[in-house]
This record gives C-alpha cells, structure tokens and sequence, in this order.
C-alpha cells in the first residue's frame, strides 16, 4: 500500500517536511507544492535530507509552484521529478492514499 | 475515479484554496468525478458572496461557483465552523435571527457528516490547507 505525501510548506518555516519524512516509508512518494518547492533547490541547507530521501522514495515538485516563486531556473536536488496540476492528479489515483502534511 | 476535496484554509490567507481550485479543474478534466468539495475551518470563508478582490485579482469564491456550475459540484460548507464565521444561507440566517444571509451561490451548508460520507465513498480524499 504505497501512499503519497504532500508537503506545502517550507522547510525553513515549519517542521512539515521533517514529519512527513519520518513517517513515511520506503516507496512511498512526496510531492512538494506551494512553498514546500524550497526543499526542492540544491544548495540550500537541507537539500542533504532530500537528497537522503530520493533513493527511498519518488520525488516530485509541482512545476507551476517553482515558477510562481521565480525558482523554475534554479537547479534541483538530483532525481527530483517536476509536474503539472494534471501530474498531481495522476499521482493522487496512481498511490492508494494521499497524506497531507500541512 | 471518484475523488473527493476538503479545503481547510481560507481564499487569500496562503495558497491551499487557490490549490484546490487548480487541482479540482486538472481531475475534471482528466475525466475524473469529484463527489464533493468539503470547506472545514477557515475554508468556510471561500463560500461567502460579499468578498470583493481587488479587479486585477482573482475571485476564488466566484471561481468555485463557476466551476460548481459548469460541472454541477457539490460545494459543502461546515454548518459549525460556518456558524462561528458568520457564514450564512437563508434558512440559518432565520434560524439565528441575523439581518441576512452571505452564502455564495453553488455552496450549501451542512455538517460533518458529508465529510465522512466523502471519505468513505471516494476513491480518495485530498486535502488541502495551511
């Protein structure tokens, strides 16, 4: 039963990400949206955990996300998977259950 | 599939309701059914008529209502969580003696439990919120 986490928060604001990453198990998949998308940037202080994390898990950010705050140009964590609103939706009935991470 | 939305912030506050619209318009048009949009919380707050935004902004409350209507949504506002708000439809505004109601059109309120029914009878349940 492989689930999907959604992270909408920064990590340099909140705990949401560090939640989520305990508790989520190997192969399950964390989407970042909204201001979660920080966590997606390389170079930033917790790009290690990220990092850590894409090799138990899938990682996607939400394209749209990354623009709104003028980040579509930066360079992201190594095998992070960018999508669209329509990819957000085929995640959320590819994985059994959506967890939130508010 | 039968998916289901529940929106726990309110439209302005951060970026969940603005969220929630764009994912319901990406199901729709993948084909998927959405059973249901619940407003809990301050999520209430998307269903009043008397927000005015700013022209150059977008309306999130009329975006819903259009989207209701285009797709015949059920947009269902927490009776509780709407009472302590002052969200209100004719029939509670009567109830409560208040001079009027606010509520927008395409929402209805009601309670809690058409959020469990939602869950049980979607595929899933995405929530979004702050």
């Amino acid at each position: 039963m492989a689930m999907l986490h959604t992270v909408n928060k920064s990590p340099f604001e909140r705990r949401s990400l560090d939640s989520c990453l305990r508790h989520a198990v190997k192969g399950s998949a964390i989407l970042l949206i909204e201001d979660g998308i920080y966590a997606a940037i390389d170079g930033t202080v917790v790009a290690e955990k990220i990092k850590s994390a894409v090799g138990d898990h899938k990682v996607y950010v939400l394209g749209p996300d990354l623009k709104a705050r003028g980040m579509g140009d930066h360079k992201l964590v190594d095998g992070i998977e960018t999508v669209d609103y329509a990819g957000f939706v085929d995640l959320v009935t590819e994985y059994d259950k959506v967890q939130s991470w508010l | 599939m039968k998916l289901s939305i529940l929106v726990n912030e309110g439209p302005y506050q951060h970026q969940a309701a603005d969220t929630a619209i764009q994912f319901t318009k990406a199901a729709l048009e993948k084909g998927h059914e959405i059973m249901r949009v619940f407003f809990y919380h301050d999520g209430v707050n998307n269903g009043t008529r008397f927000g005015v935004p700013p022209q150059d902004d977008r309306n999130i409350t009329e975006q819903w209502t259009a989207l209701a209507k285009e797709h015949d949504l059920d947009l269902v506002v927490c009776i509780a969580a709407a009472q302590r708000r002052g969200i209100l439809d004719e029939n509670e505004a009567k109830r409560q003696g208040k001079d009027g109601d606010n509520i927008a059109e395409g929402f209805r309120i009601s309670g809690l439990g058409q959020l469990i029914e939602a869950g049980i009878q979607s595929d899933r349940l995405v929530v979004f919120g702050d």
